[in-house]
């Protein structure tokens, strides 16, 4: 078993968030899903207040090694995920960590305050890849903006707090520092990389939203080369994720010095990902992995 | 939904799994790849797979392919304890193209069936409308129409010229013919066979559609002036097909609706056009 946020986890992998949609999974694939669910905690897709309907199509670019995406946080807001998705999150047969977002910090108070009382949330994570409103920093790319945010939010929640980093910084050490003195439990990183694309034979940008975020493979060696600088400062443990499409990516991440690793865009091409990486991690890895 | 014997959306096996080519046919441009799936349910017209080769692919820079690619079945058969899936490809691009590359025994990854798959309305005169390469669920829907006792379906198969055809005659498929460059049947657009069938209003009609873009809203636009109601098999980029990702969107009147679990056929009267962007080629 793997402690972490206070939480014990039969295994390191768990899934990015916004990268797997359990409660779709279970219309799709029923009780062999259940029987064999893929993570070790589940994460939701990111919530925010109000509800959100996404960018407009095409959201997806395919690179030779990963994706861009320009979904932008379509959900439901948190009063109807509360009401509708909570209940059915809380029978998925592994902890549940919710992802939230705010685009000012009165927001993001105000979603924890509503989530403080429920016990169906082992842990929440704070997506930190918005830009604060007044400066247009990416708060979780600038040390200062997120000391700031974590100082607002810490008050305001028992639960245990993840803090997502943006990967735009050459110094996520210094930001994951930062987020970690203001209170954070556990820090998770990357998300994905700003990216876009052209229209094939045009000028044009292809994604609806103009630009996106790269996935998968492609910036693999980015998340090593953060986790790795944050592990070397941080004493708070570390969700390690981008580009894990194997357990040997995995075991990779966990040297780096994270203690769990999130799959993302592998679950596209492979459903069972997370079951795949944990069992070859294990034969990698063998008894190592337990005394994490 | 669920299909003509009221039978529910059937649940893919969860994960992807191993499947060898048993057969491949080039019919003009088109190919049709048999698979022999041991591992999935009896899919329903109308429903995916996500396919992916075992070798070459993924890693590649610039040729892509890295996602899985989304595909019809046109014909299932069962064989012993494992099923025969058909399937009809257009060499669109480097995913289509390395499938369309497979010889017999090579192996895909497929994960499926997914989607809804069309909802048959036993009580009303159906007719089948394919465009191009969505001729392959046509296929799928009018094998589930003859296996239904006092059914029968018109059918109107739109192609480019008489070699895309072939693919029409190989299933077997007993149609009316529209060619573009009039090789074959007639001369135009596959809406010019449906547009008078509907206008004489002499039965309870409901229409079955699948090609590109173009051709579905062409068709709901027709439906939505006689009033007939019409399922349109839809296309959309997608990386998953099982609702993970949200990138398969299309614009309907509930909103941004993930084609790959919510479709891919859905109702005319749902849609303001069924023209989506970045649908097609
Ligand atoms: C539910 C469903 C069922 C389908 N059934 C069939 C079927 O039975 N038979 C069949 O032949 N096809 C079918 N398709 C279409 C098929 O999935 C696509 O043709 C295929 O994914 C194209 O991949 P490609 O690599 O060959 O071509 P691509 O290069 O992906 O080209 C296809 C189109 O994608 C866009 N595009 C180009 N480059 C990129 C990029 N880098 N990232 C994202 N988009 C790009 C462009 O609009 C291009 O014209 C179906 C699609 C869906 C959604
Ligand atoms: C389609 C898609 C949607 C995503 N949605 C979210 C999200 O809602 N919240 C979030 O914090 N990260 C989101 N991410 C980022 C992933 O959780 C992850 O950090 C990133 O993709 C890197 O991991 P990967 O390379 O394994 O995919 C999304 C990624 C993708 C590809
Ligand atoms: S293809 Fe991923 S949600 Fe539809």
């Amino acid at each position: 078993m793997i402690a972490f946020c206070g939480i014990e986890l039969s295994n390191p992998v768990i899934n990015g968030s916004g990268t797997f949609d359990a409660l779709a999974a279970r219309r799709v694939f029923g009780e062999a899903f259940e029987r064999d669910f893929p993570f070790s905690a589940y994460v939701s897709k990111t919530i925010t207040l109000e509800p959100r309907a996404g960018n407009p199509p095409p959201r997806l670019w395919e690179l030779g090694q990963g994706m861009i995406n320009s979904i932008g946080l379509p959900n439901k807001g948190l009063a109807r995920f509360i009401d509708e998705d909570l209940p059915e999150y809380a029978t998925l047969p592994a902890p549940l960590i919710v992802s939230i977002m705010g685009f000012k910090p009165e927001e993001l108070v105000t979603m924890l305050q509503l989530l403080d009382g429920r016990d169906e949330i082992a842990a929440i994570e704070l997506n930190f890849s918005c830009p604060n409103v007044k400066t247009g920093n990416i708060v979780g790319s600038d040390p200062v903006e997120s000391e700031a945010m974590m100082t607002e939010l810490r008050p305001h929640s028992t639960k245990q707090l993840i803090a997502k980093l943006a990967p735009s910084t050459s110094r996520p050490d210094l930001v994951a520092a930062a987020a970690e003195s203001a209170g954070a439990d556990a820090i998770s990183l990357i998300n994905t990389l700003p990216g876009m694309a052209f229209a094939p034979g045009s000028k044009e940008p292809w994604l609806g939203a103009g630009s996106g975020g790269i996935s998968g493979p492609a910036i693999r060696p980015v998340a090593l080369g953060q986790v790795a600088r944050v592990a070397s400062t941080v004493r708070i443990p570390i969700v390690g994720m981008g580009g894990v499409e194997n357990g040997r990516d995995a075991a990779a991440l966990i040297d780096a010095g994270a203690t769990l690793v999130a799959v993302g865009t592998e679950n596209f091409r492979d459903p069972a990902a997370g079951n795949r990486i944990a069992s070859e991690l294990l034969q990698i890895r063998g008894d190592r992995v337990a005394t994490v | 939904m669920s299909d003509a014997l009221g039978i529910e959306r059937p649940q893919a096996p969860f994960g992807r799994r191993v499947a060898a080519v048993t057969a491949r046919i080039e019919h003009g441009p088109y190919v049709s790849l048999t698979v022999r799936d041991s591992g999935g349910p009896r899919p329903i017209a109308g429903q995916f797979y996500m396919l992916q080769t075992v070798e070459d692919w993924g890693g590649g820079v610039d040729g892509r392919p890295y996602l899985p690619r989304a595909l019809s079945f046109a014909r299932v058969e069962q064989e012993g304890d494992g099923l025969l899936l058909d399937f009809l490809l257009e060499d669109v691009g480097p995913g289509t193209h390395r499938i369309t590359e497979l010889a017999v025994n090579d192996e895909m990854l497929i994960a499926g069936p997914f989607g809804n798959g069309f909802e048959l309305n036993a009580a009303s005169w159906p007719i089948l409308v394919a465009g191009g390469i969505g001729l392959a669920p046509i296929v799928a829907l009018d094998d589930e129409i003859r296996d239904l006792d006092g059914v029968r379906a018109t059918i109107f198969v739109g192609m480019r010229t008489n070699e895309h055809a072939s693919a029409a005659a190989h299933y077997g498929l007993e149609h009316e013919l529209a060619t573009e460059d009039g090789s074959s049947g007639v001369r135009g657009y596959v809406t010019e066979l449906l547009a008078p069938l509907l206008s004489a209003k002499n039965a309870d009609h409901v229409v079955y559609a699948c090609g590109p873009p173009p051709m579905l809203e062409a068709v709901r636009s027709i439906c939505a002036e006689h009033e007939i109601s019409c399922q349109l098999a839809m296309e959309s980029g997608m990386a998953c097909g099982f609702g993970a990702c949200f990138g398969c969107v299309v614009p309907t009147h509930d909103g941004y609706t993930r084609l790959c679990v919510d479709g891919p056929v859905l109702d005319g009267d749902k849609l303001d056009t069924a023209l989506v962007a970045g649908a097609g080629h």
